[in-house]
C-alpha cells in the first residue's frame, strides 16, 4: 500500500472514531442524565451541573414508601400482565405461525392476506369497540382484561416466524412423520428446540410490548391500585404536582431489567430482525 | 362458544374432504338422504351413517345454536337497523319522576354484531355438517365404514392439523380484532358524537356518507384534516427516511474495516432500542423543556439563545423527528449489520481485483443488498409511521395548538388527532371516518408495495 492510501485510511478512521464517539454521546447523554436526575435531591428538572453535588437514594426508597405512589405495586401488576402475556401471546403466535408455514390447506391464502389486510387498520381505531365489549363483559378495571386483549392480538404478527419456520428444511420433519412421529411430535420435539431463537424474540418482543403499552391500559384500567407502570410514570410526569426526580428514580428501575434482557438477547435480536426481514 | 363451534366445523370438514369422487354409476342414494337429513336437523343424517356420538353432538349444538339465535337474532336485526327507537328519558311513573331505561343504540351494535357474527358461524358450520353427511354417506355407498368417533377424532389430528392449531388464534382474532374493526367502520357512518348524539339519554342515526363529506368539504372539518394529513405524511417520510439512512449509515461506520471493539460499539448503540419507548419519549420530553431543560440550558450556557423546542409548531416538529431518530435508528443499525456480515466476501475481493473503489463497491454490492433485504421492512416502517402514536402523544400531545384547527394541534397526526376525537371530544363517527382513512392510505401503499416486491424477486437480481 502507498503511503497516501495509508494517511487516507487513516484519516479515515481518525474521523470515523469521531462520528462513532458524537453518537455515543448522544446515545448515552439522556440516559446518564435520568440517572443522574434520579439521584439528585429536591423535584424539579433543573439543576446546576449534570453530576449532581450531593447525590441520595432518597427517590428510590419514597418510591416504595411513599402513600401517594404504589410503587412497587404498579411493578407487581406490570410484571404479571407482561409475563402472562408473553406466555398467551407466544403461544398463539407460534401455532398460527407454524400452521401457516408448514400446512397447506384450503383457505391458507385468504387467512394470510386477511391478517395482513387486518394488520393494517389503525390499531386503537377498535379501542372503543373493545372498550364497551368489556364492558359487557364486566372486565373493566381488571388485568385479565389486557391479557386477554394483549394476548388476542397477537397472532397478527405471526408473519415473523412464519418466515423463520419456512426456513427450517421439510426433509427433517418427513423423515421423522416417516418414522410414525405424529404432527404434535414433530411440532414438539423438531421445531419447537429449532426455533428457540425465533421464539425468544417473539417473546421479547411481546414482553416489553406490554411492560411499556400506555394507552389501552389507561383506557382499561382506572383505580390507582390496578395501575401499571406506564400509567404511573406518565402520571408522575404529567400530574400537576410533578415530581421529575422521582419520576426519574421509577424510569430507570423500569428500564433496566428490560434494557438488560435486550442486552443480553442481542444475537437473537439480530436473527429475528432479519429473519423479518428476508421474508418481509 | 366460538371455538367450539369452529373446532366442531374443522371436524366437519375434515370429514367432508376425505371423500374420494365415487364412481358415476352408483346414484349416492345414502349419501343424498343423510345430507337432506342433516338439512334438517344437524346430527340426523349422521346418526343415519351410524356415527352415534358425532350425530348426538352435532344434534345438541344445533339445539345450543338455535336457541340462541331464536332468542337474540330478531332484536338484533332490529337493533342494527333502526338503532334503537326510545331514548332514556324522565317518565311520570306514579307521583315521581324516574329514569326509565330506553335503547342503548352503541349497545344495540355491539351485540348485534356479535349475534350476526354467531349467525354467520352457525351458517357455516350448516354447511359443513351437511357437506360431512353427504360425503360420509358416499363413503358407505362404496361399502366402507364410515369412521367411528375415535377414528374421526384421530382423523381430525393426524390430516386437519392446521385447522386445530388455527381455531383458537382464530377465535381470538374474530372477537377481539375483526368484530371491532366492523363496529368502528359502522359508526363512520352514523351520527354518534357529542353534544348532539351521545346515548344513553340521545339516540343514534344511520348517516351514510355525510361523515366523510364534512371531513372531505366542510370548510371546519376538512381544513384540521388536510393539514393534518399533509403533517402525517410528511412526518411518515421525513421519520423513515432519517431512520432508514442514519441506520445504514452508522451500522457502515461500525462494521468498516479497522475499527476496533466492533461489539463494544454496536452494544452501544443498541441502547435506545432496549430502553422502552414511552419511557424515551417522556425522559425527552423533559430534556426539551423550553424553561428548564439541560438541553436549553447548555445553549444558554454556550452564549446562544434558548430555542422553544415543544412550544413552537416549526421547532416541534424538528424536535419529535430528531428524537423518532434516537428511538428509531438502532432498529435498522441491527438489521443493516445483519445483512452486512451476511454478504460474501468474494463479491468485494473479486471487485478489489477490478480495481474498485471504496464508493464503487458500496454503490455496486453493499447498497443493493441492503436494499434488497430491507425493502419491505422499509414499507413497513412507513406504514408504521403513519400510525406512530407513541411519539407524539408522549412528546408533544399534539401540541402546541392550533387555533385553525378542530380539536387538533400543530403536530398531530391523524391517529393522534383520532384519539382526541374519541376520548377526550366524544366524536366518534368522525374519529372513524378517519380511521378508515388511514386504512386506505395504509393499504393501498401495502398492496403497491407488496406488488413492487413482488416483481422486484421475480427479477433474480441477487440470487
Amino acid at each position: 500500500m502507498s503511503v497516501g492510501a495509508k494517511k487516507n485510511s487513516r484519516t479515515r478512521l481518525l474521523f470515523s472514531y469521531l462520528m462513532l464517539i458524537i453518537i455515543a454521546i448522544c446515545v448515552f447523554y439522556p440516559t446518564i442524565w435520568i440517572v443522574m436526575s434520579s439521584i439528585r435531591p429536591g423535584t424539579s428538572i433543573y439543576s446546576e451541573s449534570l453530576i449532581p453535588s450531593n447525590p441520595t437514594f432518597e427517590h428510590y426508597v419514597s418510591l416504595f414508601t411513599s402513600e401517594q405512589y404504589q410503587y412497587g405495586r404498579w411493578y407487581l401488576n406490570t410484571l404479571k400482565i407482561a409475563t402472562l402475556n408473553m406466555i398467551f401471546g407466544v403461544i398463539l403466535v407460534v401455532m398460527t405461525a407454524y400452521a401457516l408455514s408448514r400446512f397447506r390447506f384450503y383457505g391458507r391464502k385468504n387467512l394470510m392476506s386477511g391478517m395482513l389486510v387486518l394488520g393494517m387498520f389503525p390499531g386503537f381505531m377498535s379501542m372503543i369497540a373493545i372498550y364497551i365489549l368489556l364492558m359487557q363483559l364486566n372486565l373493566l378495571d381488571t388485568h385479565l382484561a389486557l391479557i386477554l386483549v394483549y394476548s388476542a392480538g397477537a397472532p397478527l404478527g405471526a408473519f415473523v416466524v412464519k418466515g423463520f419456520f419456512d426456513t427450517i428444511p421439510k426433509s427433517l420433519e418427513e423423515s421423522a412423520r416417516i418414522d410414525g412421529a405424529t404432527h404434535w411430535t414433530v411440532f414438539i420435539k423438531i421445531m419447537l428446540p429449532l426455533s428457540k431463537p425465533m421464539i425468544t424474540y417473539i417473546g421479547l418482543m411481546t414482553f416489553a410490548g406490554a411492560w411499556g403499552d400506555f394507552i389501552f391500559a389507561r383506557l382499561v384500567l382506572r383505580t390507582k391500585e390496578k395501575w401499571t407502570l406506564a400509567i404511573g410514570l406518565w402520571d408522575m410526569v404529567n400530574n400537576a404536582s410533578s415530581n421529575f426526580t422521582m419520576f426519574a428514580a421509577g424510569a430507570v428501575l423500569i428500564a433496566i431489567p428490560i434494557a438488560l434482557l435486550y442486552l443480553f438477547l442481542q444475537r437473537f435480536l439480530v436473527e429475528g430482525l432479519t429473519a423479518g426481514a428476508s421474508k418481509g | 362458544m366460538a371455538t367450539k363451534q369452529s373446532a366442531s366445523a374443522s371436524d366437519a370438514a375434515a370429514i367432508s374432504r376425505q371423500s374420494q369422487p365415487s364412481p358415476n354409476d352408483t346414484k349416492s342414494n345414502i349419501a343424498a338422504k343423510a345430507a337432506v337429513l342433516s338439512g334438517v336437523f344437524w346430527g340426523l343424517g349422521q346418526l343415519f351413517n351410524r356415527q352415534y356420538v358425532k350425530g348426538i353432538l352435532l344434534m345438541l349444538l344445533e339445539a345450543v345454536g338455535l336457541i340462541y339465535l331464536i332468542n337474540y337474532l330478531p332484536r338484533a336485526v332490529w337493533g342494527i337497523y333502526t338503532l334503537g327507537e326510545t331514548p332514556s328519558q324522565m317518565m311520570k311513573v306514579g307521583k315521581l319522576y324516574k329514569m326509565v331505561p330506553g335503547d342503548h343504540s352503541i349497545h344495540l351494535i355491539i351485540k348485534g354484531l356479535i349475534t350476526l357474527l354467531v349467525l354467520f358461524i352457525f351458517v357455516w358450520v350448516y354447511v359443513l355438517v351437511v357437506r360431512d353427511a353427504h360425503a360420509v354417506g358416499r363413503i358407505r355407498t362404496k361399502g366402507d365404514k364410515p369412521n367411528n368417533f375415535l377414528q374421526t377424532l384421530e382423523y381430525i389430528k393426524e390430516q386437519k392439523f392446521a385447522y386445530l392449531f388455527l381455531a383458537l388464534p382464530t377465535a381470538a382474532v374474530l372477537f377481539f380484532t375483526i368484530m371491532p374493526i366492523i363496529f368502528m367502520i359502522l359508526l363512520a357512518f352514523t351520527n354518534y358524537s357529542a353534544p348532539e348524539h351521545i346515548p344513553p339519554a340521545k339516540l343514534v342515526d344511520w348517516v351514510g356518507f355525510q361523515n366523510f363529506k364534512d371531513l372531505l368539504q366542510l370548510g371546519t372539518w376538512s381544513g384540521t384534516f388536510y393539514g393534518v394529513l399533509a403533517w402525517t405524511i410528511i412526518w411518515a417520510v421525513l421519520a423513515t427516511v432519517t431512520c432508514y439512512f442514519g441506520g445504514i449509515l452508522v451500522a457502515l461506520l461500525v462494521q468498516q474495516s479497522g475499527i476496533r471493539l466492533k461489539t463494544m460499539w454496536r452494544t452501544i448503540f443498541i441502547i435506545p432500542y432496549a430502553i422502552p419507548q414511552m419511557l424515551s419519549f417522556l425522559i425527552m420530553r423533559n430534556m426539551f423543556n423550553g424553561e428548564f431543560g439541560p438541553i436549553n440550558q447548555y445553549l444558554s450556557y454556550f452564549g446562544l439563545g434558548k430555542l422553544p423546542w415543544l412550544s413552537d409548531p416549526f421547532w416541534a416538529k424538528v424536535t419529535v423527528l430528531m428524537v423518532n431518530m434516537w428511538v428509531g435508528i438502532p432498529v435498522t443499525m441491527v438489521l443493516v449489520i445483519g445483512i452486512l456480515t451476511t454478504i460474501p466476501k468474494d463479491m468485494y475481493e473479486a471487485a478489489d481485483v477490478d480495481g474498485a473503489t471504496a464508493w464503487h463497491k458500496f454503490r455496486a454490492i453493499t447498497m443493493p443488498m441492503i436494499t434488497y433485504s430491507t425493502a419491505p421492512i422499509l414499507i413497513g416502517q412507513f406504514a408504521g409511521n403513519i400510525n406512530n402514536f407513541n411519539v407524539i402523544f408522549l412528546m408533544t400531545n399534539g401540541n402546541p395548538p392550533n387555533g385553525e384547527y378542530q380539536y387538533a394541534g400543530s403536530t398531530d397526526l391523524l391517529v393522534t388527532w383520532l384519539y382526541k376525537l374519541t376520548l377526550d371530544n366524544n366524536k366518534f363517527n368522525m374519529a372513524a371516518a378517519i380511521g378508515i382513512i388511514i386504512f386506505i392510505i395504509v393499504a393501498s401503499l401495502s398492496i403497491w408495495s407488496y406488488r413492487r416486491t413482488r416483481s422486484f424477486r421475480e427479477e433474480d437480481m441477487i440470487q
